[in-house]
């Protein structure tokens, strides 16, 4: 009994050393040291360039002016979802989470195509004012916003929209029947109330803004973030730089999600645990308001999908047909013809499907240790880690989670791109083996969570039960607890397998010829201006993704 | 002039009919209670009294002004909700200030009050307290001294006291009413239970099915039910089918029973009630049921034989079984009886009731 948590104990705390703990000690260890010694000489240096110092708030500006136009558009539109019954409704329901399952980089091609100064709209304006140049560039601050809104309002949505339907609406009506006017109760009851959605997420906006990559690259212009910044010197081969503004965009990322959790911390949620409770707050079906949550709603619906509908159209236009033109002048299969034909094409699909499967599978078996680990034990019987221990157990989870993909990569690529005392003389970079490590450290923190839910809706009677009918441990295990948490440990590994196939962050910084993945072939394509080709592999992974959401969805409903 | 007055109000939620054309009045001071089965409405007319729910029919005039259409905060209206509905990110202070401060109530006579309301509900010194620091009585304590705050022109309950456990139930119930009396305040409270309403109230409504069948006082409700969904809901009765003979006549009906056929004597106060060659319902309480070993020739004297004796403490439930007709009789000393003897069980004429049947 001891010893199997033993050993389950060991795999856990391995995997956390080699792929948690000793990576990113070494590359603050290195950010210290210089020719062998410590020093603060690369911080000195790093922080004394203007350009760095410039990408440190650019970086930070960015994701500050994202969270607040994300929440600007989430929540009013949560508030309008969840109040107003109208046609249309659910129709809006289903894409408005869209942004989230699109790979970044799938995303931003495919807002170069849509409102790109070569896209769709563009053109569009052109050739009916029949400007000489187009009417707008698709650069700097304004694009990053416009990108940044589109992809990330969802969280504010989402969240928001989880938060309204938790609170108790008898809550509201005491506030009225007490003497409270609409605005009183909204400020006194219902925002105090949304606190802890609202941070979550801006929390979630903030880190997903600092780690972005794949628009600031694509259209950028002038503006340099910190990702940009480590990834070009990287590029230069300065990898003193690289490391230290790994390092500085590692603390600013870490910080924030201190600062954002101390102040959840600090707020109430309503105990539902009464009869009777929470009872759900009548929806408005009726009026002007109707009328203008139906115009909003078709209208949004409308801006969700375009992007993605421009892609799927681009994928149909025949190279060289999409010069001045509003829209591509002549549509083929061939793109899809080559994507299916092509050896190199089929080598890339093989190369993201294999390396997402063995880090997605990973992560599931690897979470079964360490959910086992953090799971508090059955009733009478002392857990095996104390509370502290599965604090800090989650903490280290949490961490490869937290950080930018562009650091996850570089500390890896730092800690295993020479021989060294843990490995012995076998360097990972350079290797095959290197996308699925940062995969599964990336994405591992989903499927240890999901499966964690799942445990936590178990209820433990279930396992006494079982073994006071005489099932021992592992038939316990297998024959009560597995049935029951598969469907969520399958759903959440699907999707750490989806964000895996479209991963381009990380991957760029630590690929080799030997394992391209999709997302570097996107990017190339597009560097050759095969713009249908970069469109066509985007509609694919869009395809996968969608039937694996689909699925994940249908399983966690079980 | 009414206090609070409903007037024919309806309320649908789709198709369902919540709340039918339910009337009724409620005077200044008194203790007035919604009894039904869940479901039946009567939480939904608490809402439409409290402005948190529109009638699709009929009105609400309250000291003769008409408040079908006001908004809840213009009321002025105190509510005692099932859940609570305590404000979690606000302390015990706070909680019963709210509805102070929603009406800018100066800063000292805010202290004032809300402390008076604290000793009132007697949890002084409980301000600085969070929610969940309190038990689930003293959350209901804080719930109702925050209705009572605001000096409501009306209070309103809507089974306040479900989520307590039994024992704390009864102290609550007997200090609430206390309360509501000492403050003068005049009280409109939601139960299902129906002991609650008989030691709680001075009149009683009681809806079935999102209609209102009949309102007295909680004795004549009990003794003297309208219609068999109000006998069937308060309380254990006999309930016997018959018909009446053609025979008979007011001051005398006669009515054969459908189960067992035997005679049954009873005065038909109001004629329609008992129409001929229809079937109608006779009630009578468990308690009323008398078993006597002679006797034999009293009125509505049946034969019957012991089914079942159930104990249950001070009283104990005798079933008989009289010629197919089913009886339940309640007793104070079941060691006299045992199974299969024979027992005349006498019906008396005043306890027997003619209801008003569902279909008439």
């Amino acid at each position: 009994m001891k010893r199997d948590r033993l050993l389950l104990f060991l795999i856990t705390a391995v995997v956390l050393v080699y792929g948690v703990i000793y990576p990113n000690l070494s590359v603050v260890a290195t950010s210290f040291q210089r020719a062998g010694d410590w020093t603060l000489g690369n911080y000195r240096e790093v922080l004394s360039q203007p350009v760095v110092i410039e990408a440190i708030v650019s970086s930070l500006g960015l994701s500050i002016a994202t969270v607040l136009l994300c929440a600007l558009v989430g929540v009013p539109l949560a508030f309008l979802f969840e109040r107003f019954t109208f046609p249309g409704r659910r129709l809006f329901a289903a894409v408005a989470g869209l942004p989230l399952v699109l790979p970044p980089l799938v995303g931003a091609v495919a807002f170069i195509f849509l409102v790109g100064e070569t896209g769709i709209l563009a053109h569009g304006i052109q050739n009916l004012f029949r400007l000489q140049t187009p009417p707008w560039r698709l650069a700097g601050w304004p694009a990053l916003l416009l990108f940044h809104t589109y992809t990330m309002y969802p969280f504010f949505y989402v969240l928001t929209g989880a938060g309204l339907r938790r609170i108790d609406a008898s809550l509201a009506e005491a506030a009225r029947s007490l003497g409270g006017s609409r605005f009183f109760v909204f400020t006194r009851v219902l925002a105090p109330q949304l606190t802890p959605s609202l941070i979550a997420a801006a929390l979630l906006t903030f880190m997903t803004s600092m780690a972005s990559f794949s628009a600031p690259l694509l259209f950028g212009g002038n503006v340099r973030v910190l990702t940009l910044e480590i990834f070009t010197a990287r590029q230069r081969g300065d990898a003193a730089m690289a490391i230290t503004e790994t390092v500085v965009l590692a603390v600013i990322s870490l910080g924030a999600l201190i600062f954002f959790q101390r102040y959840e911390g600090t707020r109430k949620f309503a105990a539902a645990t009464m009869k009777g409770a929470p009872r759900r707050p009548a929806t408005i079906a009726s009026g002007k308001a109707r009328v203008l949550a139906a115009i909003a709603a078709v209208v949004f619906a409308v801006v969700l999908v375009l992007p993605v509908a421009t892609l799927f159209l681009v994928s149909f236009a025949r190279e060289g047909s999409w010069t001045t033109q509003t829209l591509p002048s002549a549509y083929t299969l061939a793109n899809y013809q080559r994507l299916f034909g092509d050896p190199y094409a089929a080598e890339v699909f093989f190369n993201s499907f294999s390396m997402s499967a063995i880090a997605a599978v990973a992560a599931l078996l690897w979470s079964f240790c360490v959910v086992t680990l953090l799971t508090k034990r059955e009733r009478g019987k002392p857990a095996f880690l104390g509370q502290s221990g599965r604090r800090l157990l989650s903490l280290l989870i949490l961490i490869p989670w937290a950080l930018p993909g562009t650091v996850v990569a570089v500390s890896v690529a730092e800690a295993y791109g020479s021989p060294g005392s843990l490995l012995g003389s076998f360097v990972l970079v350079g290797t095959f083996w290197i996308l699925p490590v940062v995969y599964f450290l990336r994405f591992m923190p989903l499927v240890v969570r999901a499966l964690q839910a799942s445990m936590e809706q178990l209820d433990p009677a279930l396992a006494e039960a079982a073994g006071s009918l005489g099932a021992r441990a592992w038939q316990r295990f297998v024959r009560v607890t597995l049935p029951l948490v598969w469907p969520g440990a399958v759903a959440g590994t699907l999707l750490a397998f989806v964000i895996a196939l479209g991963e381009y962050v990380a991957s760029v910084l630590v690929f080799v010829p030997a394992n391209r993945p999709i997302s570097i072939a996107i990017a190339s394509e597009l560097r050759d201006f095969n713009l249908g080709a970069a469109a066509a592999y985007g509609v694919v992974l869009i395809v996968i993704i969608s039937i694996s959401m689909v699925i994940a969805g249908k399983l966690e409903r079980r | 002039m009414s206090f609070l007055s409903l007037q024919n109000i309806s309320r649908n939620f789709g198709p369902t009919r919540a709340v039918a054309d339910v009337s009724l009045d409620v005077v200044q001071g008194e203790f007035f209670g919604l009894l039904g089965p869940s479901g039946c409405g009567k939480t939904t007319t608490l809402r439409m009294i409290a402005g948190l729910e529109k009638p699709d029919a009929g009105s609400i005039h309250f000291q003769d002004a008409d408040i079908t259409n006001l908004a809840p905060e213009r009321r002025g209206f105190g509510m005692v909700f099932q859940n609570y509905a305590l404000f979690p990110h606000l302390n015990v202070f706070e909680n019963v200030a709210f509805g102070l401060r929603a009406r800018h109530t100066s800063k000292t006579e805010m202290n004032e009050r809300v402390t008076s309301a604290l000793e009132l509900v007697q949890l002084p010194g409980y301000g600085k307290r969070a929610i969940d620091e309190l038990s689930g009585g003293q959350q209901q304590r804080v719930a109702i001294a925050r209705a009572i705050a605001i000096e409501p022109a009306l209070l309103l309950f809507d089974e306040p006291l479900s989520n307590l456990d039994v024992s704390l139930r009864e102290e609550t119930r007997s200090e609430l009413r206390e309360l509501v009396t000492r403050l003068g305040l005049t009280a409109v409270y939601v139960t299902h239970d129906q002991e609650e309403a008989f030691a709680l109230c001075d009149r009683i409504s009681v809806m079935v099915g999102g209609k209102l069948m009949q309102t007295g006082k909680p004795r004549e409700l009990y003794e003297q039910p309208a219609d068999i969904a109000v006998a069937r809901f308060l309380g254990r009765n006999n309930l016997i089918r018959a018909v009446r003979l053609s025979s008979s006549d007011a001051s005398n009906g006669q009515f054969k029973t459908l189960e067992g056929g035997h005679t049954l004597h009873l005065s038909i106060n109001r004629d329609e009630l008992a129409p001929l060659n229809k079937p109608v319902v006779l009630a009578i309480r468990p308690e009323h049921v008398q078993l006597s070993s002679n006797n034999e020739s009293a009125e509505n004297s049946l034969r019957g034989k012991v089914r079942e004796i159930v104990f249950a403490g001070a009283t104990s439930t005798v079933r008989v079984d009289a010629n197919g007709l089913l009886l339940e009789a309640l007793v104070l000393q079941p060691e006299r009886f045992a199974a299969n003897e024979e027992w005349n069980v006498i019906l008396p004429q005043e306890r027997l009731t003619l209801l008003k049947s569902e279909h008439g």
